[in-house]
């Protein structure tokens, strides 16, 4: 059983993450990773959402017929991103007027009707809610990295306006990493958010080539045997 | 007696692609000496700084791809994206500017999508863009032609301008761009042509309102028109030398024409006239130059025909109604887009084969 959530964990995070490898949620991901609390906020959003309707899905799974299962699980996502817009709307209000029509849009996010299809309406819920946490986590670090190398480029900040997100206190955490004269706008703008995934997708590429390049040249040394009695 | 039997292509070109760019860079030189009479030294430093870092970029992106790097750098195709770029920015734009572009346009545009012979997008113009909407102020600070200006910065301000911001005598660029205009008693800040035409007719002025400027000094724009013939100069040489084919210039140059003569027969004082579109801003540069690109542009005679005349639509379109004043590297960029759909279209028959009667 434990090797089973080690999978999930290897293939949310990493294997198959949502965002570098399903290439899903593409739309909120260029579109609101301006910074990183925008990007860390919808991040958190996309995962809440996906936890709650793998579990409701994977408990429902018996019960609802084949052939209306879309619909189910679509008013069962648009469920859990009402419930996530009306708490961001009363706790984190700056948050919400940032995020703007993108919260509810995670409804139409791919990713979370992939997972539903494909993992939380097969498997029982402990585990769908473990995939759903995991493929949230994994898109929330993209969403994450992208929003810091585009806010380090166009502002030269980090953390700007984290207050939104977690209140006053956070103000402090706006770090000024480099005061730019004339902030490359192009990183804050759509191309911007493009061009930086393509960074992404193509340094986890590199990471993973370079691994299975290693692994093949240093092969397991095997202790030769003259004569071989036994079956493997 | 044996027949000596070659496989195709039949068709032998003495010349490679060195020999071709060598000839493009030469063609440039009476457009380069004009905007260097018109706008002082600021064109040739931006010519040798962004040729410059082209190089070691383009050295640095082939050892990194693990190709040749002697016979990629002996090409001139870097050096030719490297001063379409730098004569394509205002001439004392600071030198950060000219090097973020030639490294975005080598490394990113060029090299990320195969190097030579596989860039989708025309890397200068590309590099133009980037530059064009990251740094909006510095990227429309042209300097007032030297008809019209006090006195253009000489060489060594010019290198201070580029490198700190300031002349030997302490006055920045914004100092320097602003014109006497006689009639008034303050001076003000010179735009090029087409921008002060937008702005004028946007402000609701005539056209012949707004050619009483003193920029408009000519048919097209003081300084601007002669760049525009030396340009048109080069390019027929190229057309003699037969590196570039009529249609791209011609279709390109045609398009324009006939849309600004319809908006000179319908709108005639609200819209600019055949002229002004075709000698001033970067018109003469794109269709003889920069839409050329063999590796950009579409590659049937047809072909040629359509994305030229697309591009002269686009750029009459975004000079007219778009939100800025001149617009040939967005026209070129996005007819660069739409390159694959029209080979795909205009792919020529085989001799022997025709298409299928209905």
């Amino acid at each position: 059983m434990s090797s089973e959530y080690q999978t999930l964990t290897k293939n949310g995070l990493w294997e198959n993450n949502p965002a570098l490898v399903q290439l899903l949620g593409l739309c909120p991901l260029l579109a609101v990773t301006g910074t990183v609390t925008n990007a860390l906020g919808l991040g958190i959003a996309t995962m809440l959402v996906l936890i709650g309707s793998n579990v409701t899905v994977s408990l429902v799974r018996n019960f609802v017929p084949k052939e209306i299962r879309i619909p189910v699980f679509v008013i069962v996502i648009a469920t859990f991103v009402t419930l996530v817009e009306l708490l961001m709307n009363a706790f984190t209000y700056g948050l919400y007027m940032a995020l703007g029509i993108f919260i509810p849009l995670i409804v139409t996010n791919c990713a979370i009707i992939g997972r539903a299809e494909a993992y939380a309406s097969k498997n029982p819920w402990p585990q769908a809610a473990f995939d759903g946490f995991m493929m949230g986590l994994g898109f929330a670090c993209v969403l994450v990295a992208l929003g810091a190398m585009r806010e380090l480029l166009g502002q030269g900040t980090l953390f700007d306006g984290a207050e939104m997100l977690l209140g006053e206190w956070a103000r402090e955490l706006r770090i000024q990493i480099v005061q730019f004269d004339y902030p490359l706008l192009l990183a804050i703008l759509p191309p911007g958010a493009f061009i930086g995934m393509g960074f992404l997708i193509a340094g986890k590429n590199w990471l993973d080539g370079r691994r299975l390049q290693k692994a093949q040249q240093s092969p397991v040394v095997k202790a030769q045997r003259a004569r071989v009695t036994t079956v493997n | 007696m044996s027949f000596f039997i070659a496989s195709s292509p039949h068709h032998h070109m003495r010349r490679n692609t060195a020999d071709l760019m060598r000839l493009v860079l030469l063609a440039m030189v009476p457009g380069v000496l004009a905007q260097w009479y018109f706008f002082g030294w600021g064109v040739i430093l931006q010519i040798a700084l962004a040729i410059s870092v082209a190089l070691a970029a383009e050295a640095l992106c082939l050892l990194a791809r693990n190709r040749e790097a002697s016979s990629g750098l002996r090409d001139y195709t870097a050096v030719v994206t490297a001063a379409l770029l730098a004569i394509s920015i205002p001439p004392l734009a600071p030198w950060w500017v000219i090097v973020i572009g030639t490294l975005f346009s080598i490394v990113i545009v060029k090299h990320l999508f195969g190097g030579v012979g596989h860039n989708i997008f025309n890397p200068a113009m590309a590099g133009y863009v980037l530059l064009l909407i990251s740094f909006p102020a510095q990227m429309t600070s042209w300097l007032p032609p030297v008809t019209i200006a006090h006195e253009l910065p000489g060489f060594w301000d010019s290198v201070r301008l580029l490198l700190f911001g300031f002349t030997g005598d302490g006055y920045s660029l914004e100092q320097i761009r602003h014109v006497d205009t006689g009639a008034m008693l303050d001076a003000v800040v010179m735009a090029t042509p087409l921008d002060h035409i937008k702005t004028e007719l946007a402000q609701g002025f005539t056209l012949s309102e707004a050619k009483g400027a003193v920029i408009f000094q000519g048919v097209a724009g003081s300084g601007w028109q002669w760049v525009n013939l030396a340009y048109l100069a080069g390019g027929l040489y190229l057309l003699k030398q037969r590196v570039i084919s009529w249609h791209i210039p011609g279709a390109l140059l045609g398009t324009l024409a006939v849309f600004a003569l319809l908006g000179a027969v319908f709108a005639p004082d609200q819209l600019p006239n055949v002229d002004i579109h075709l000698f001033s801003g970067a018109t003469m540069l794109a269709a003889f130059f920069i839409a050329t690109d063999p590796v950009s542009a579409a590659t049937s005679t047809r072909g040629k025909l359509i994305y030229a005349a697309l591009i002269g639509l686009l750029i009459y379109v975004i000079r007219t109604w778009g939100g800025y004043p001149d617009a040939v590297a967005f026209a070129v960029l996005l007819a660069n887009l739409c390159v694959p759909v029209i080979d795909q279209y205009t792919k020529p028959t085989a001799y022997g084969h025709h298409e299928e009667r209905s």
